[in-house]
């Protein structure tokens, strides 16, 4: 057996337990499984990807490593400290760091000029799509988490920013979003994607601001599904099926969830996401 | 469409399928540890960045360590809070 075929096998166990671990979070009993079954996924996941990539280099390495330790003690302190009412702002920003993850990543598969080598022709716009596509949903999913916790964290004013045609400013930014899009795939540039980085943030600013304090719960749950669609972007960036998977499993069951709470709070799911689209969003 | 980018749609529509089904009937009170649990594992962005470390080009590889150091805090809050709140489930 190649490594590389070690390593699609543990990627695919890692999905499945994944997929295993969403449906133990569903039902009581077997909720503490779901939890140890999606740590297990995550282990195995981390444990190939850097065996994979032991060969690349010492400094690498030592990034890998140290990168690796700080992040998780200071997510298992800030865990271990949260009051249990601060936990959806501490979720909120917990999704602004993944999106500003899928945004360094958007940006690396540009800079780094080896994963365009071997990119020829169609496969080569492709791979441009993938990273304005990805750039783009990791920055609305990182101001929007932004603003959704400071919101929650009562740091701003929790009431809906309504400004004169805001449907149409986010409209506009989609239509110029794919106009730029279509430019960095024929002509790819720094200040192109450097554009769509800045729309993207600016929408997804708007996005939540827009949205009352009341209905933040149901926002956190959307933007953990935008951080799903984010991963499962940067998947198709690097030809990764775990990644793919992964994050189409987060996005689609996270925009079910926010469909489950919209109706469980009787509220309207398209007026939520759109910030109080074609209804007067009351804060509540 | 180049061949590989039909692989990859075909796993992603199906999973994205998966996904919608897998957490029907999600009972009320276990809202909120199903969107921290999901939270976490969609920190398996991690992945991403750490395929890109290696490269030689530095600001590459700075970028990279810093999503690596951004998605752990994710991975590990994720996780350790929702058995924090599974936890005062079972005193209740």
């Amino acid at each position: 057996m190649t490594a590389q075929t070690l390593t699609t096998a543990a990627y695919l166990i890692a999905a499945l337990l994944f997929l295993a671990s969403l449906a133990g979070l569903a039902k009581h009993e077997t909720a503490r499984t779901g939890v140890r079954t999606g740590i297990a996924g995550m282990t195995i996941a981390l444990v190939a990807t850097v065996a994979a990539n032991l060969d690349s280099g010492a400094t690498g390495l030592i990034v890998l490593v140290v990168a690796l330790v700080i992040g998780a003690a200071i997510g298992l302190w800030r865990a271990k400290v949260v009051e249990m009412t601060g936990m959806p702002e501490l979720i909120a920003l917990m999704h602004s760091f993944v999106g500003l993850a899928a945004v360094l990543v958007g940006w690396n598969g540009y800079l780094d000029v080896d994963a365009e080598a071997g990119l020829t022709g169609a496969l080569l716009g492709v791979h441009h799509a993938e990273v304005v596509i990805g750039v783009f949903i990791g920055a609305v999913t990182f101001t929007g988490s932004v603003i959704a916790y400071l919101k929650l964290s009562a740091r701003i004013n929790s009431s809906p920013l309504t400004l004169p045609g805001r449907h149409a400013l986010n409209l506009g930014a989609l239509v110029v979003f794919a106009a730029l899009t279509v430019v960095f795939v024929i002509e790819p540039a720094v200040w192109v994607l450097g554009a769509v980085t800045l729309i993207a943030l600016l929408l997804g600013l708007h996005l939540v601001a827009s949205i009352g304090g009341g209905d933040m719960p149901v926002v956190v749950s959307m933007l953990n599904s935008y951080s799903g669609w984010a991963a499962a972007a940067a998947g198709f960036l690097l030809s990764n099926d775990l990644l793919i998977i992964t994050g189409a499993l987060v996005g689609s069951s996270g925009a079910y969830l926010s469909y489950i709470m919209c109706k469980a709070m009787n509220r309207s799911f398209i007026s939520v996401i759109a910030g109080g689209f074609g209804a007067p969003a009351p804060s509540g | 469409a180049p061949a590989p980018l039909a692989g990859h749609l075909t796993v992603f529509a199906l999973a994205v399928v998966i996904g919608f089904y897998v957490i029907g009937n999600v009972h009320h009170a276990l809202h909120t540890p199903l969107m921290s649990v999901t939270n976490a594992i969609s920190g398996i962005i991690v992945v991403a960045a750490l395929l890109q470390i290696g490269s030689g080009n530095a600001l590459v590889m700075g970028l990279s360590g810093a999503a690596v150091l951004l998605t752990t805090i994710n991975i590990a809050g994720g996780f350790a809070v929702t058995r924090r709140m599974l936890s005062m489930f079972s005193r209740s």
